[in-house]
């Protein structure tokens, strides 16, 4: 991401821009001599600046998606966490994989948190969360099929969540950039985990295949054909109907995710 | 499989569309607009994303609908390719790799088909594709390509959200991309499993958790040697 492209791309659609931005200017400027690390460390800070100096109370709807990632995200990171602290959760062969995952939700809401603060807006406070979701799943961090189960649950639900906020940010082009962005790393790790446990990396129909039936919520709607609403897939190619769902991820609602992210918050 | 005859629909044997009726349908619906479109090409004369590429050639076209037919470009470089690594099998492939690449192709197939038939009369042609570069029977190149193509799809894909004005485009451009991460993970981990690599740090950023993303441009130069026809597009939004 380039700071200074993203003014030049606001500005033309607001030649108002560097008024908006004002004695934010110089630092804008200032960042073109900075290496391309710098730059992208900046990035989440410099987003929100610019909602905030820029355009108020606008950047409203654009902090609740933020903020409503930045709860998921506090969710996959202590649970990735607390698996990797157990001795028993993950076996020895798959830590560098569950490392690596856990390591991109902690970015993610490092990033998040950058993001809200630089703009004004205050960060949810992290939840308390039950991943036995109340007993349901009570051996999550001593029995590896449990905890890859939870996993997978987590990361299907990830990529559906953040795809259903696309939308919403389809005004905040360089947020709705970094949201993509994350959402298909969490569709990496989807793939990932699945494939560990046995399953396709993608999801066939609205099967939730060997998961528990406590998870079919995350599943549910994943048999769709009918894109934009009125093309129905099927009928215009000749790959088989497990792939035209295979191949098309579909969304969730903000509240089906909250229902579902709800049997592991306790406050 | 069934045939109905909605309008929408499509002559399987041939891929021969209901062209004008579908473009009219699918993209009214979409509400793509000409004066959307009008606006956002004012303001791309500084069209950096583009250079080095042809001017003559397949044009893409402009707004979301060049958006569209960019992604019906790779869409077909891809469906091309596993439907080569499936009819030329490489010597070795176990049954759980053809079983996925079988998957991957159909994915692709349907993909592909999709956006044929959402364009209409404003779709593309059959691009001619090439593959001399790849040798087909040896799975350290096709699962090499396989890589390049998927990582590359999921990059154009995160960088060409911000560039629909539509929302029900970009829903589904949303739906599409995280399949083709699923298959970047897949086609990773095939080549070194229980590693790092299905999501690693070459494509995602370690410090931001973000993948990488690319505007049309750089996509396009990276696909290029695998694609004999010129493209043109110079004409897509930037911004």
């Amino acid at each position: 991401m380039n700071i200074l492209r993203i003014i030049q791309d606001i500005e033309k659609t607001d030649p108002e821009v560097y008024e908006r931005l004002n004695s934010r200017r110089s630092l804008f400027s200032s960042l073109s001599s900075f290496s391309t690390k710098a730059a992208i460390a900046a990035v989440p800070i410099a987003l929100g600046s610019m909602f905030k100096k820029a355009y108020g109370q606008s950047a409203s709807g654009v902090l609740d998606v933020l903020n409503f990632a930045l709860t998921l995200e506090y969710l996959e990171d202590e649970f990735y966490k607390n698996g990797l602290a157990s001795p028993t959760a993950i076996p020895a062969d798959l830590r560098t994989v569950f490392t690596q995952i856990g390591k991109h939700e902690t970015a993610h809401v490092n990033f998040l948190i950058t993001a809200i603060s630089g703009a004004g807006g205050t960060p949810v406070t992290k939840p308390t969360f039950d991943f036995t979701a109340g007993g349901a799943f009570a051996d999550v961090f001593t029995n590896p099929m449990t905890f890859m189960a939870v996993a997978q649950a987590f990361e299907d639900t990830g990529v559906r969540a953040y795809k259903g906020q696309a939308g919403n940010l389809i005004s905040s082009n360089e947020v709705l950039t970094a949201a993509l962005q994350i959402h298909s790393v969490e569709a990496r790790h989807a793939a990932e985990v699945r494939r560990l446990r046995g399953q396709k990396g993608w999801i066939t129909g609205n099967s939730r295949g060997d998961m528990p039936a406590a998870t079919q919520a995350v599943y549910n709607g994943e048999d769709n054909v009918m894109q934009g609403g009125i093309m129905d897939v099927k009928t215009v190619t000749t790959a088989p109907l497990s792939a035209v769902t295979e191949g098309f991820d579909e969304p969730l609602t903000k509240d089906e995710v909250l229902a579902i992210a709800s049997l592991f918050i306790v406050s | 499989m069934k045939k109905n005859n909605l309008p929408l629909s499509t002559d399987k044997g041939t891929h021969k569309t209901n062209a004008p009726l579908n473009r009219r349908s699918f993209l009214g619906y979409a509400g793509v607009s000409v004066v959307t479109s009008a606006l956002i090409l004012s303001g791309c004369k500084d069209d950096e994303g583009n250079i080095g590429l042809p001017d003559t050639g397949v044009n893409l076209g402009s707004g979301d609908t060049g958006i569209l037919n960019y992604a019906y470009a790779l869409e077909q470089l891809e469906a091309a390719f596993y439907t080569q690594v499936i009819q030329t099998k490489y010597s070795g492939m176990t049954a759980a790799e053809e079983q996925l690449l079988t998957d991957l192709r159909d994915h692709e197939v349907a993909h592909r088909d999709f956006f044929k038939a959402a364009l209409g009369a404003s779709a593309i042609p059959d691009l001619e594709v090439d593959f001399s570069a790849i040798n087909f029977s040896n799975r350290t190149s096709v699962l090499g390509t396989a890589k390049t193509f998927e990582d590359l799809g999921v990059s154009a894909y995160n960088g060409a959200g911000k560039l629909l004005t539509d929302a029900n485009l970009l829903l589904i451009a949303g739906k599409i991309v995280s399949v083709e991460a699923r298959h970047a993970a897949a086609i990773r981990s095939l080549i070194n499993p229980n590693s790092a690599d299905f999501s690693g740090d070459d494509v995602v950023d370690a410090a931001t958790g973000l993948d990488v993303q690319r505007m049309p441009g750089d996509v396009l130069m990276l696909a290029s040697p695998f694609i004999k026809t010129k493209i043109n597009a110079n004409n897509l939004p930037t911004t």
